[in-house]
């Protein structure tokens, strides 16, 4: 307990280091289901990082009161009361956005993504720790969502944020915007993250 | 990993086998023989291909020749390993996609389908000998979802084609959308629109039986899928007498002898045991039926064959032989 990482070392790693979807592969289910478009995957993200910046605070303010038999439940109680808040709040205001995510964003209720910061930083570290940790975390999940998004995006539709990119002649690669297409893209993607950290610890070591 | 490196170039010196009894090795059937006897067996199919759609036929052929074996040579490299080009598989694969594509598909899907097959299908999973699924049927199923404009039913036909064939809807589709019946010779001699090897059901007899007298393919496999075809399609004609599409039909019409004969029996994804295949290809027929009376595509022998090789590896368990005096 006595070497915590540091609130800058916390949002640091939270990018790339620790990425929470390509490195601890955690919270794949909006990861596969949401990325078949920017707008939708960064409006997810946004989402994410609202809920998961209030509940590490909130959790890291009470962390001092939490019986570990009973801290799973406090964690999910607190997450479900902001999941609420942002849900009903893309309904009330971008609504077609809030039709497309569907009950992608109820579930984040269950991201295990959120526990886990939980769990790991905001019920052993300070207020800030923990709400530069969320932030850091919500980063690195928005670059690894919309990194698969505009993959998906480009070769599914020829397009990024709904504006055409490509020739019209382009042909759409349907299966991109579809779930196969969803696996195929992190899948390779997954590979290239590690092909290129694997490369580096490799240059690292030779020094 | 540096170990294993050395381990593989020490190969190259002499190899001492190590194995238990019977010592029985079969130097004469390499993967390069194998391969080249399919490519002698497909020759009366692609022959008949180029017969029936002409410079449809060649154009994808060239295509899909080129590009698995580029894919082969680009993503062996990646993968720091020789590039396999002459053992015939990576060859093999183009054919046989070709033939499984309509003439009339643009040069892009011909390409992309290569590219998957190789990459997706065969080299990410291990390489040759290592892949899950039929290489080409992944290539094949890709484009078929991406492209299901140009891949679908009305993708094969094009009204203003100087080939005759290319100008009539297939037998399968017009037979499902309007219930017209193709004649028999029709469907037997190939001149019919469809994939482009798929339409001579004599040509893959010719090939088929080649393959399995050479041992290269197994009989067990296409006897399976034949089998459940006649079963499942004399059932289907009892419960409907008035149909006109007969259990010949359903044997002759379509990709069935040639994905009995040529997909189903890649040896990579079927089971090792007789057993084992003959239930492989019992499996393979019977989804085909399935496909085609009930769902929606008119044609069931690519996902048939996919489904199938994933659940090889359980049909392998089920089927180890026992050993003589063994429990």
């Amino acid at each position: 307990m006595a070497d915590q990482p540091t609130a800058a070392e916390r949002f640091i790693q939270g990018i790339l280091p620790e990425n929470p979807v390509y490195r601890q592969l955690l919270g794949l289910c909006p990861t596969l289901a949401v990325t078949n478009g920017l707008k939708a995957a960064i409006t997810m993200s946004a989402a994410v990082l609202f809920v998961l910046f209030c509940a590490n605070v909130i959790v890291s303010l009470i962390r001092n009161l939490l019986k570990p038999h009973l801290r799973i439940v406090i964690f999910t109680l607190t997450i479900a009361t902001f999941v609420t808040f942002a849900d009903r709040f893309l309904a009330a205001y971008v609504y077609q956005m809030s039709k497309v995510l569907g009950p992608y964003i109820p579930l984040i209720i269950v991201n295990c993504l959120i526990i886990c910061r939980c769990e790991v930083c905001a019920s052993k570290q300070g207020v800030v720790t923990a709400g530069a940790d969320a932030i850091g975390q919500s980063l690195g999940f928005c670059l690894a969502l919309c990194s698969i998004a505009a993959v998906r995006e480009l070769l599914g539709t020829g397009m990024l944020f709904d504006i055409r990119v490509l020739p019209v002649v382009w042909p759409d690669w349907v299966i991109m915007v579809l779930p196969p297409g969803a696996f195929l893209t992190f899948g390779l993607l997954l590979g290239l993250v590690n092909w290129y950290s694997d490369r580096r610890a490799a240059a690292a070591g030779g020094k | 990993m540096a170990k294993e490196i050395q381990i593989r170039e020490s190969a190259e010196a002499p190899v001492i086998h190590v194995a238990p009894s019977p010592h029985l090795s079969h130097t004469a059937q390499t993967t390069r023989t194998m391969m080249r006897d399919v490519l002698i067996a497909l020759a009366p199919v692609t022959g008949m291909a180029l017969y029936v759609f002409q410079a449809y036929a060649l154009r994808q052929l060239a295509i899909c020749v080129i590009g698995c074996l580029a894919a082969e040579w680009i993503f062996t490299g990646m993968r720091g390993r020789r590039a396999t080009l002459w053992d015939f598989s990576a060859a093999v694969t183009g054919v046989i996609l070709a033939l499984s594509l309509p003439g009339t598909a643009p040069w892009y899907i011909g390409v992309i389908a290569s590219f998957t097959a190789i990459g997706i299908g065969k080299v990410i999973f291990g390489g040759l000998g290592m892949n899950i699924f039929n290489p080409a049927m992944v290539g094949r199923a890709f484009v078929m979802i991406a492209f299901a404009g140009a891949m679908g039913a009305a993708g094969y036909q094009d009204a203003s084609s100087a080939v005759d064939a290319i100008s009539q809807a297939t037998p399968m589709d017009a037979f499902k959308q309007g219930g017209a019946i193709a004649p028999l010779s029709a469907l037997f001699w190939g001149n019919t629109n469809g994939s482009l090897g798929e339409t001579s059901a004599i040509a893959c007899l010719i090939g088929g039986l080649y393959l399995c007298i050479r041992r290269t393919a197994s009989w067990e496999i296409p006897a399976g899928v034949i089998g459940a075809v006649v079963v499942l399609g004399g059932i289907a004609n009892l419960l409907n007498p008035e149909s006109q599409w007969t259990v010949l039909h359903h044997i002759l019409g379509g990709a069935l002898l040639f994905g009995a004969f040529f997909i189903a029996t890649d040896p990579v994804t079927s089971p090792l045991t007789p057993k084992g295949k003959l239930i492989f290809g019992t499996g393979v027929g019977a989804l085909i039926m399935l496909l085609r009376i009930f769902s929606g595509y008119p044609e069931g022998v690519m996902f048939a064959v996919l489904i199938m090789n994933s659940i090889t590896p359980l049909i392998n368990r089920w089927t180890i032989p026992r050993p003589l005096g063994g429990k």
